[in-house]
C-alpha cells in the first residue's frame, strides 16, 4: 500500500534534498559485501519473526497441531474442509463484515468533515481543536474501552443518561444482541477518527493556495472552489484513506475483545473473524485450525485490498 | 474562545505561506464563518465529552459513582481514587513496562530499518533487488495472521513473558525500511562520495553524512513506533500471562475486573494510562502531527 507517493506532504515540513547527480550506480567500486552486514540485522529478524510464522502457520493449518500436546500429525485437509463447513467461521466473518460496512462512512466522512472545519483555523484555537479530534488516538485500547463501559454502564452510564433528559428509555448496549456490535462501532469511531483526520488535514494544506485565488479572481464562489478545486484534489487521499480504513475494520479485535469481556457478546453478535482465531488457538488450543481460519483471513484482506485498488483506479482513468 | 477567534479565509488573495510571514490579518465574522466556528467547537465537545465524564468519575468518592439519578460533578472531589490505584502499585509497574517495550521497539526498528534502508538506498549488493521486494510484500501480512503460529514459535524458543518476546516480533516493520529508503534516496550522492574520497567507510558515512540530514523522518519514524508500541493490544497480550510484565493495554484489559465495580478507581486507573502519550502529543504537537501523517500512510 505505501507504493503510492505519499500526497500529503505538508509544505512546512523539511524538503528533501533533491539528488543533483544522476542516480544511477557507478561502477564495481560501489559493489561490495557491506551492504549484505547492513540488511543483516533486519533480515534475522524479518525471517524469523515473520517468514517463520507465515510457513508454520501454513504447515500446521495442515496437521492437528495443538498447544495440548507435543507431537502433533499431518491431517491433509480436513481443517480446511472443517472450517469452510463451520458455521462460526461465516457467522464470525460476516460480524466482521458488518463492522467494515459501519464504520467505514462515519470514520472518512467525519474525519473530512473535521478537517474542513479546521484547516483554516488560527493557531491557537486550531491546537485545541487537532488535540480535541485527536488525543483519543493516543489512548491504548484498555483505557479507551474502560471509559466506554462505563459510559454504556444501562444504570448509571452517561449515554443513558443523555437520553433520559430527552426522554428516552435506558437500552442495555454491551448486553444487547442488536446494540453490541454498533456500541462498539460508535466507539471506534471516537477513538479512531483522528488518524483519518490528520491524513485529510495534511492532504488540504498541502493544496496550493494559489489555486484558490485564482479561482476567486476568476468570480469563483466559496462553494463553486470547494466542489472544482477541494475535492476533485483530495480524490486520491480518499482514496488512500478509504482503504486504509477498510483494512483497519476488518481487523477488528481488540475492542471488541474487551467490550464484551472476551465472550464475543450475546449469541456472538459481536466476535469477530479475528475473535475466532483467538478462541480456536488459545481456547480450543487448535494451532492447526486456527492457522487454517488465519490463512483464509488473509486471503480476504488480499481480495478486499486488490478490489479495492481495481475500482479505485478504474474511477481514477475514468476522471 | 468565542467563534470570532477561528478565520475563515473568504476573502481572495490571502496569502499563504507560513505563519510568520502572513501578515496580521483582520477578519469580520461571515454568517459562513460563524457557522463553521460553531460547529468545529461543538464537536470538539462531543470528542472531548467522555474524557470529561472518566475525569469527573474519578474523581467521585467511590459511593457517589452509582448514586441516582446521575450527577456529573463529584459533590465531594478527592483524590481517593488515584491514591487507592498508585498504592496497588502494578499501574505504575504496567507503565514501566510500557516505557521499557516501547523504548525496545523504537530503537531496535530505527536502527535496523535505518541500516537496512542505508544498504538499499546507497549500496550494491547480490541480491538487493529481490530481497527489497520481498520486504515490501511483507507489508501486506496483518501480524494478526502469524499470532497463533507466532505464539508457538515463541513457546518453543522461550521467549513468552519476557520483554523481547513482546517486543522482537513489533520490529518487524518492512513499511520503516520503504519510507527512510525513499528519504534516503533523495539525499545527492556527492556528500557521501566526498566523505567517501576522505576515507570514510559506510558506517561513518550513515553516522555523519545521512542522518544528520535525515533527522526529521527519524523522528517521524520513531515517533509513529512508538505510539503503535505503546497501545499494541494483541501481540503483548498473547505474549505475557505474568501480570508483572504486562504493558499498559494488557495489564488494564485483564485486570479490569480486579478494579471490580469500583468505577471511580477505574477511570482513575484509565485516567493515569492515557496521560503519558497525552502530555507527549501536547508538548511536541507538531512533530507528532507529522510522524503520524508522514509514518502512517502504510
Amino acid at each position: 500500500m505505501t507504493v503510492h507517493a505519499n500526497p500529503t506532504e505538508t509544505p512546512d515540513a523539511a524538503p528533501a534534498p533533491r539528488s543533483s547527480s544522476p542516480p544511477a550506480v557507478s561502477g564495481t567500486a560501489r559493489r561490495s559485501a557491506a551492504g549484505i552486514w547492513f540488511v543483516l540485522p533486519f533480515t534475522v529478524l524479518f525471517a524469523v519473526f515473520l517468514i517463520w510464522p507465515l510457513i508454520a502457520g501454513l504447515w500446521a493449518s495442515f496437521t492437528d497441531r495443538s498447544l495440548a500436546k507435543e507431537d502433533s500429525s499431518f491431517v491433509g485437509l480436513s481443517n480446511w474442509v472443517e472450517m469452510f463447513g463451520d458455521p462460526a467461521v461465516w457467522q464470525s466473518l460476516w460480524v466482521t463484515l458488518l463492522f467494515t460496512l459501519i464504520t467505514v462512512p462515519p470514520l472518512v466522512a467525519i474525519a473530512l468533515a473535521m478537517a474542513l472545519l479546521t484547516h483554516r483555523a488560527t493557531a491557537r484555537i486550531g491546537w485545541f481543536l487537532r488535540f480535541s479530534y485527536f488525543a483519543p488516538f493516543l489512548m491504548p485500547v484498555a483505557v479507551v474501552t474502560l471509559i466506554w463501559e462505563w459510559m454504556y454502564q444501562p444504570e448509571f452510564g452517561m449515554i443513558n443518561d443523555l437520553l433520559a433528559t430527552v426522554g428516552i428509555p435506558g437500552v442495555s448496549w454491551l448486553t444487547g444482541e442488536d446494540t453490541v456490535l454498533p456500541a462498539i462501532a460508535l466507539t471506534t469511531v471516537w477513538w479512531t477518527v483522528g488518524f483519518n483526520y490528520l491524513l485529510y488535514l495534511a492532504a488540504l494544506q498541502g493544496i496550493p493556495a494559489y489555486l484558490y485565488e485564482a479561482a476567486a479572481l476568476d468570480g469563483a464562489g466559496a462553494w463553486r472552489r470547494f466542489t472544482s478545486i477541494t475535492v476533485p484534489l483530495l480524490r486520491r487521499t480518499t482514496t488512500l484513506i478509504v482503504l486504509l480504513q477498510m483494512v483497519a475494520s476488518l481487523k477488528l479485535f481488540d475492542q471488541a475483545y474487551l467490550m464484551t469481556n472476551g465472550s464475543g457478546g450475546p449469541n456472538y453478535a459481536a466476535r469477530p473473524i479475528i475473535g475466532y482465531i483467538f478462541e480456536s488457538g488459545f481456547t480450543g488450543l487448535r494451532i492447526g485450525y486456527a492457522s487454517a481460519i488465519s490463512y483464509l483471513f488473509f486471503a480476504v484482506i488480499i481480495v478486499v485490498s486488490v478490489l479495492q485498488l481495481r475500482l479505485f483506479s478504474r474511477k481514477e482513468d475514468a476522471a | 474562545m468565542t467563534s470570532a477567534t477561528l478565520t475563515i479565509a473568504e476573502r481572495p488573495g490571502t496569502p499563504a505561506g507560513p505563519a510568520s510571514a502572513r501578515p496580521r490579518r483582520r477578519f469580520k465574522v461571515t454568517p459562513g464563518g460563524a457557522a463553521i466556528a460553531v460547529l468545529a467547537l461543538f464537536l470538539a465537545v462531543v470528542w472531548l465529552l467522555p474524557l470529561v465524564w472518566a475525569i469527573l468519575t474519578s474523581l467521585k468518592p467511590e459511593p457517589e459513582t452509582t448514586a441516582v439519578p446521575v450527577r456529573w460533578l463529584p459533590l465531594e472531589p478527592t483524590f481517593e481514587a488515584y491514591r487507592t490505584v498508585i498504592a496497588r502499585g502494578e499501574l505504575m509497574q504496567w507503565l514501566m513496562n510500557s516505557v521499557i517495550v516501547s523504548v525496545m521497539v523504537t530503537v531496535l526498528t530505527l536502527v535496523t530499518c535505518v541500516m537496512a534502508a542505508y544498504a538499499f538506498s546507497k549500496t550494491e549488493f547480490w541480491g538487493r533487488k529481490w530481497l527489497f521486494v520481498l520486504f515490501i510484500a511483507g507489508i501486506l501480512v496483518p501480524p494478526q495472521v502469524l499470532i497463533v503460529p507466532l505464539f508457538d514459535e515463541m513457546t518453543f524458543l522461550g521467549l513468552v513473558d519476557t520483554y523481547w518476546g513482546v517486543a522482537l516480533p513489533q520490529v518487524v516493520a518492512p513499511v520503516m525500511i520503504f519510507i527512510l529508503k525513499r528519504f534516503f534516496d533523495a539525499i545527492p550522492r556527492d556528500y557521501e562520495e566526498a566523505a567517501r574520497i576522505d576515507g570514510a567507510g559506510h558506517l561513518r558515512v550513515l553516522w555523519n553524512v545521512v542522518l544528520p540530514m535525515s533527522v526529521p523522518i527519524l523522528a517521524a519514524v520513531g515517533i509513529f513506533t512508538f505510539v503503535q508500541a505503546w497501545n499494541n493490544f494483541l501481540w503483548p497480550f498473547v505474549a505475557t500471562t505474568d501480570p508483572a510484565l504486562m504493558t499498559v493495554p494488557v495489564g488494564l484489559g485483564t485486570v479490569q475486573s480486579a478494579y471490580g465495580i469500583l468505577y471511580a478507581q477505574q477511570m482513575a486507573a484509565s485516567v493515569l494510562g492515557a496521560v503519558p502519550l497525552i502530555v507527549v502529543f501536547m508538548l511536541f504537537q507538531r512533530q507528532v502531527v507529522r510522524g503520524v501523517t508522514d509514518a502512517g500512510l502504510k
